[in-house]
């Protein structure tokens, strides 16, 4: 764990969104949208809050991440950039021949990553998979997931759920990117999803509800959870906006899946620095 | 002729490799007693899971667990085991390639009397297509032992395909088998036969027959179709030219596919594949269904009449 302190935390998550633009405008393709709803998620787990080593990415007792909304993978990548697992100039590697940073994340060619994913509503039955793993062996490292709110319309999502609170994983974290959109359009159009939070308790978690973009709060439910052994998993529903931090994407769901083009980059980039709240 | 279930041979090599091995797993999608994994639940309840009716989670926690060094048998039908969680085998076990094995057992036409629904008849050609992924289907109680041991110690994805019924005993027990290399039953020089699973006893009656006419067979048991013995095709198409493929399953994408995939490469040979032409299964006794489908002794002793002509 580091001593990083909440500003630097909130500097990391700006740093992360300007490295997964830049990322993505070069590839002239990607999933900006639920990338920046995620990005102070991933810049609390990356900077404070995962047990890793990028020297020894396949450290055994290294906490686990997976990213089942797999297409907003430039973030990570973002953070495994700035955690050193790779080298800057994987920068301009997005999505080109041979790289290490596929258009959704593949283990076998980055290291870093502990799962391949990208076909939604699979991760959490891995993640289920690795915290059972790590239970049996009697080791205390924890897997986090990350899951977004479109995707917990996928069934095996509910199937991984009630698993997690069979075998009693409460080395278990899963977070629900709330963002409100999907790809065809407003989540409450396409297919309400009702209550999460509620639906997770009753699948046998422990839940929480905060806001995405507060790292206080990311930090603050991190904190309480650190260390429980209840035998419960943990479900944290964050209430976030998807492109967060560009006022041309934010709340636009055509921006789940659009690269931007040079005049709209360079906005967003300035907006970014600028630190738009 | 003694007759074994190759699901019991299963059932009995895993719970010898578990006992052996911490970890090796065994995950259950509530078919344990039919998929004969109830003593591994009994005598090995720390290396055991239940994920109860829900395959393609059952996929994902395996592929989970396998990432933590565990090697898990997800065990279920054919049916499921190879399409309901077919995406799930191909996204997150052979696409990162780990070492997760998919254990089916009812494969083919042998849950006769459950029907259609049931009846996995298309699995291993879905199993096939998967980049990595190694298909096999044993051919009595002891290849079954022999070849889920070595399913356990290969590193990566394998799918083994295992049947309902008894089968006669065609190995004796300290036969040796290695993945990707097919049993010679039979050396022949008039004609091949191919076949894979349950139906490699039905080809040794039919060659059998066959000799008693004075035609030679020569037979393989084909039980890997991935990576196929290419070798031993070769080996059919150079010496005898002709070949017929039995297998208990579609006749597309399995044995008979694989195998006119390398005649057909080689430029030379013939080929005629017994097995189910493109139809569902129904309910009735497992020895009608053959016959129905046309996977028996006279089909296949007609086929080679037919081809010697």
């Amino acid at each position: 764990m580091n001593d990083f302190t909440i500003n630097e935390l909130k500097e990391k998550a700006k740093e992360l969104r300007k490295t997964a633009l830049t990322m993505i405008h070069e590839a002239r393709s990607g999933h900006p949208g639920g990338a920046f709803s995620a990005a102070e998620l991933i810049s609390v787990l990356y900077f404070k809050e995962l047990r890793i080593d990028p020297q020894n990415p396949k450290w055994e007792d290294r906490d686990r991440f997976v990213l089942s909304k797999g297409h907003v993978c430039p973030i990570l990548y973002s953070a495994l950039i700035h955690r050193g697992y790779l080298p800057y100039e994987t920068i301009h590697r997005l999505r080109k021949e041979g790289s290490p940073f596929q258009g959704h994340p593949d283990m076998k060619k980055c290291p870093g990553l502990d799962i391949s994913s990208g076909s939604l509503g699979q991760g959490l039955s891995v993640a289920v998979g690795m915290a059972l793993g790590g239970k049996r062996d009697k080791k205390d490292y924890r897997v986090f997931a990350l899951v977004g709110d479109g995707e917990c319309q996928e069934g095996q999502i509910w199937e991984a759920a009630e698993t997690a609170a069979k075998y009693k994983l409460d080395n278990l974290v899963v977070f629900v990117d709330d963002n409100g959109l999907q790809c065809d359009g407003p989540c409450s159009e396409i297919m309400p999803n009702r209550d999460i939070a509620a639906k997770f308790r009753e699948f046998g978690f422990n839940t929480f509800t905060i806001d995405g973009h507060k790292v206080e709060e990311i930090v603050a439910v991190l904190d309480m959870i650190r260390g429980r052994k209840d035998g419960i998993p943990t479900c944290v529903v964050m209430k976030t906006v998807k492109g967060k931090g560009v006022s041309y994407m934010e709340n636009v769901a055509e921006w789940h899946g659009k690269a931007p083009n040079d005049a709209e980059f360079e906005l967003a980039m300035a907006e970014l620095e600028g630190g738009r709240q | 002729m003694e007759k074994r279930k190759t699901r019991d041979a299963f059932g009995d090599e895993i719970l010898e490799l578990g006992k052996e091995n911490p970890d090796i797993y065994v995950i259950d999608i509530d078919i344990g007693k039919s998929c004969k994994t109830t003593e591994f639940k009994k005598q090995l309840p720390d290396q055991y899971v239940n994920v109860g009716i829900a395959e393609q989670n059952g996929c994902g926690v395996a592929a989970g667990l396998a990432t933590t060094g565990k090697i898990p048998f997800v065990a279920t039908y054919a049916v499921f085991g190879s399409m309901r969680m077919a995406e799930q085998i191909r996204q997150m076990v052979c696409y990162p390639h780990l070492n997760v094995k998919i254990a089916c057992s009812h494969g083919g036409l042998t849950p006769a009397d459950d029907g259609a629904t049931h009846q996995g008849v298309e699995d291993m050609g879905v199993m096939r297509s998967l980049p990595g992924m190694t298909v096999i289907m044993p051919a009595d109680y002891y290849a079954t032992r022999k070849l889920v041991r070595a399913a356990a110690k290969y590193e990566g994805p394998v799918y083994l395909r295992f049947t309902r019924d008894d089968v006669p005993v065609i190995y004796s027990e300290d036969e040796e088998f290695e993945i990707g290399k097919a049993k010679k039953i039979l050396e022949g020089k008039d004609i091949s036969i191919i076949a894979n699973g349950d139906t490699v006893a039905i080809a040794m009656e039919a060659a059998q027959s066959l000799a008693a006419e004075g035609i030679s067979v020569k037979l393989f048991d084909m039980h890997t179709i991935k990576p196929i013995d290419k070798e031993a095709v070769m080996e059919c198409i150079n010496e005898t030219g002709k070949i017929i493929t039995v297998e208990d399953h579609s006749i597309f994408n399995g044995l008979g596919s694989a195998v006119s995939e390398i005649v057909a490469e080689a430029g030379r040979g013939v080929v005629r594949r017994i097995g189910i032409n493109d139809k569902f299964g129904q309910s009735a006794p497992y020895h009608r269904l053959l016959e129905i489908y046309g996977i028996t002794k006279e089909n296949i002793i007609n086929y080679a009449k037919e081809l010697l002509k």
